[in-house]
């Protein structure tokens, strides 16, 4: 984990509660903050991540929107554009693509197509993942979709703890900022500091140290991955595994260092396989010096070429599962691939 | 302002009534320097000086320059891609207008948005746009700023009659008269969305009758007669600044040359063209202004001589100026820290 100052006091918060946190800190701190959302005054938010902050703040800064994801977006983007800084949640990550043209025609390139003369603070959060039942339109993981587009930033954290300095740094930001969060994470508890705590945007951690393979994960992944490979452990089979945090930017030098020292890489993510997040770290990887290191091919576990499904089963099996992670990494440090 | 007051017994134009001599004479130059501009933009594109392409008002001044009589480098404007008169009208320098034209690094945006993301933000023009209703939401959102950050500015979002039909434009006007915005919502009407005509495309016979379905008063006027689009925006600014919320202006004018650098004239005839061309904005404000004593033949012929000369010292301007370093194309793209 991540070294943590000396002076911060660690409390065990969920997921969501230090989310919330960090937004009832840089509200406290700085009036220019205000939260939009369907539904986050007093129902809470569908995943109760906003709570009872309307009763903080009020309704003026915790905003209710109609089902306008496209139009609050925009109204978020040109409020960042002139003074505010707006955490915006998309109820599911889903919606987002309601919004695609304020994301990426206008935050995104905003700044670049005005010679860096205006700036658009804007803080987009993302529930997103599978394992609800919700099937196919309420269940994705497009995080790498937006890893595309220059000009955004791109974050998924794992830990309670990053899930709040992710979101106090991303406002601390003058850039976009997308944060997905995984819904099935929320209630996850963990040790949180207090205060302004920030994660660093654009580096990876090592959460597990290993010597025969590297794991690169993200959001729910990596918790899964660290659980495989305290399963291989016992194998002797030496697994380590890197958090990736930040899509985008994205940790060069954390993972090309991680595959020079295992001579193995392994990219496991939740979105779907093909033209994912693993394609980018197999590539960069493919184009640096760490090639002379890799003593096996890459492997990309992501999500089945389909939709999300609905039956239980098929949902788990559709994504990378603990099971699966464990085989495939087993085959990797058997050279089986 | 004066004019409500004296509306009962002064039959004078509004404009006439309401502005100062110097004001209706700077007026009269804004909108000689949006034509000139545009044709000397025109005549550098023939002549292979600007690349790409451009969407030229030649015709639409009135609109341009009465919509942006009252406001103040404080209230803010979103632009379209036709918004070379807006960011004129809005205070903007045609040097560094034309500067972006010919990509120059001393272009309003460093050569990285030229004619469709002009854009000045010191005076409030907070972009022309690429995308049909892109600004439609970002002027909800700086109207959002200003309400939220207790100042009394305005926001005025121009759009043209291809954008009524977009999503963003409902989700827009929704959203300011739910939250009673200070927003006002100009309409350029030029009857065509590219080649595609008001009739073919819009199921209203006006665009202001859309308003009612958003409870704000919207207003059809003469889009090339100056004082009665100043009168409808003077009243709408009014509106807005009282914390009543939106209003919708629909200027009915006419673009004189092509949509873009493409365009044939298939789809409208020499007659409607020539029709239209008799209405011309500048002149008819020249003829009232003249008529009213507020200048005469040869105090017209000076402001539109000085308005020739700002255009070609903005091309000289434009012409000797460096160009961006090649080396800095990723600039811009994200803060510099």
């Amino acid at each position: 984990m991540n070294a943590v100052p000396q002076d911060t006091a660690l409390r065990t918060l969920s997921y969501a509660e230090a989310i919330r946190e960090a937004m009832a800190i840089a509200m406290e701190a700085d009036p220019a903050v205000i939260l939009m959302g369907e539904d986050i005054g007093v129902y809470g938010g569908a995943f109760q991540v906003t709570l009872d902050l309307v009763d903080r703040f009020g309704p003026d800064r915790v905003m209710d929107t109609p089902i306008s994801e496209l139009g609050g977006a925009g109204v978020a983007v040109g409020a960042a554009l002139t003074g505010l800084k707006p955490i915006f949640e998309f109820q599911f990550s889903d919606f987002a693509m309601l919004a695609m043209e304020q994301i990426v025609n206008q935050a995104a390139k905003l700044r670049y197509m005005l010679g860096g003369e205006a700036s658009v603070p804007v803080v987009f959060r993302l529930p997103s993942g599978s394992g609800t039942g919700a099937a196919a339109q309420h269940s994705q993981s497009i995080e790498a979709w937006f890893g595309h587009v220059p000009g955004l930033k791109v974050l998924q954290p794992s830990t309670p703890a990053d899930a709040k300095g992710m979101l106090l740094a991303a406002l601390a930001d003058p850039d976009p900022v997308m944060i997905f969060e995984h819904k099935l994470l929320y209630k996850m508890k963990g040790p949180v500091p207090a205060g302004h705590h920030l994660t660093p945007i654009g580096k990876a951690a090592v959460r597990r140290e290993g010597s025969d393979l590297t794991i690169v994960a993200g959001s729910i992944m990596v918790h899964r991955a660290l659980e495989a490979a305290g399963r291989l452990a016992t194998e002797g089979i030496s697994a380590e595994v890197v958090d990736l945090r930040s899509i985008r930017p994205i940790d060069h030098e954390t993972i090309l260092a991680s595959v020079r020292k295992t001579g193995r890489l392994m990219v496991v993510y939740e979105g779907v396989k093909a033209f994912g997040v693993g394609a980018e770290i197999s590539a960069l990887v493919a184009e640096s010096d760490a090639f002379d290191f890799l003593d096996a091919p890459i492997l990309r576990l992501g999500a089945a070429d389909a939709p999300v499904p609905y039956n239980p089963d098929l949902e788990r099996a559709s994504v990378p599962q603990v099971d699966s992670i464990e085989s495939a990494a087993r085959r990797l440090a058997r050279r089986e691939v | 302002m004066t004019a409500s007051d004296t509306k009962m017994t002064d039959n004078r134009p509004f404009a006439i009534r309401a502005y100062t001599p110097d004001e209706l004479r700077g007026a009269l130059k804004r909108m000689y320097l949006i034509r000139r501009f545009e044709e000397g933009a025109e005549d550098s594109y023939m002549r292979g000086l600007i690349h790409g392409t451009m969407h030229l008002s030649i015709g639409q001044e009135a609109s341009a320059v009465a919509t942006c009589m009252e406001l103040t480098d404080d209230d803010k404007i979103t632009s379209t891609h036709r918004g070379h008169g807006h960011c004129i009208a809005k205070g903007a320098d045609v040097g560094r207008m034309f500067a972006e034209f010919f990509g120059k690094e001393t272009g309003y945006c460093h050569g990285r948005g030229g004619s469709m993301h002009i854009a000045d933000v010191k005076t409030g023009n907070l972009g022309a746009n690429g995308i049909v209703g892109g600004g439609l939401p970002i002027a909800v959102g700086a109207a959002l700023s200003a309400k939220r950050l207790g100042k009394s500015d305005v926001t005025v979002c121009f759009f043209g009659d291809g954008a009524n039909n977009e999503g963003a434009f409902h989700e827009s006007l929704n959203m300011a008269s739910v939250w009673k915005l200070p927003v006002v919502f100009v309409c350029e009407n030029n009857q065509y969305g590219m080649s595609t005509s008001i009739r073919r495309s819009t199921a209203v016979a006006r665009i202001s009758d859309r308003a009612a379905a958003y409870s704000m008063p919207g207003v059809t006027v003469d889009g090339n007669d100056f004082s009665a689009v100043a009168e409808a925006v003077h009243l709408a600014n009014a509106r807005a600044r009282a914390g009543d919320g939106p209003s919708l202006v629909e200027n009915l004018t006419y673009r004189w040359r092509g949509h873009s650098k493409s365009d044939r004239n298939r789809y409208r005839t020499k007659e409607e063209i020539e029709m239209w061309m008799g209405q011309d904005p500048i002149t008819r404000f020249r003829t009232e202004l003249i008529a009213h004593g507020i200048t005469d033949e040869a105090g017209a012929d000076a402001i539109e001589a000085a308005a020739v000369a700002d255009m070609e010292a903005g091309i000289a301007f434009a012409k000797a100026s460096p160009a961006p370093d090649v080396s800095e194309v990723t600039r811009y793209v994200y803060a510099e820290v």
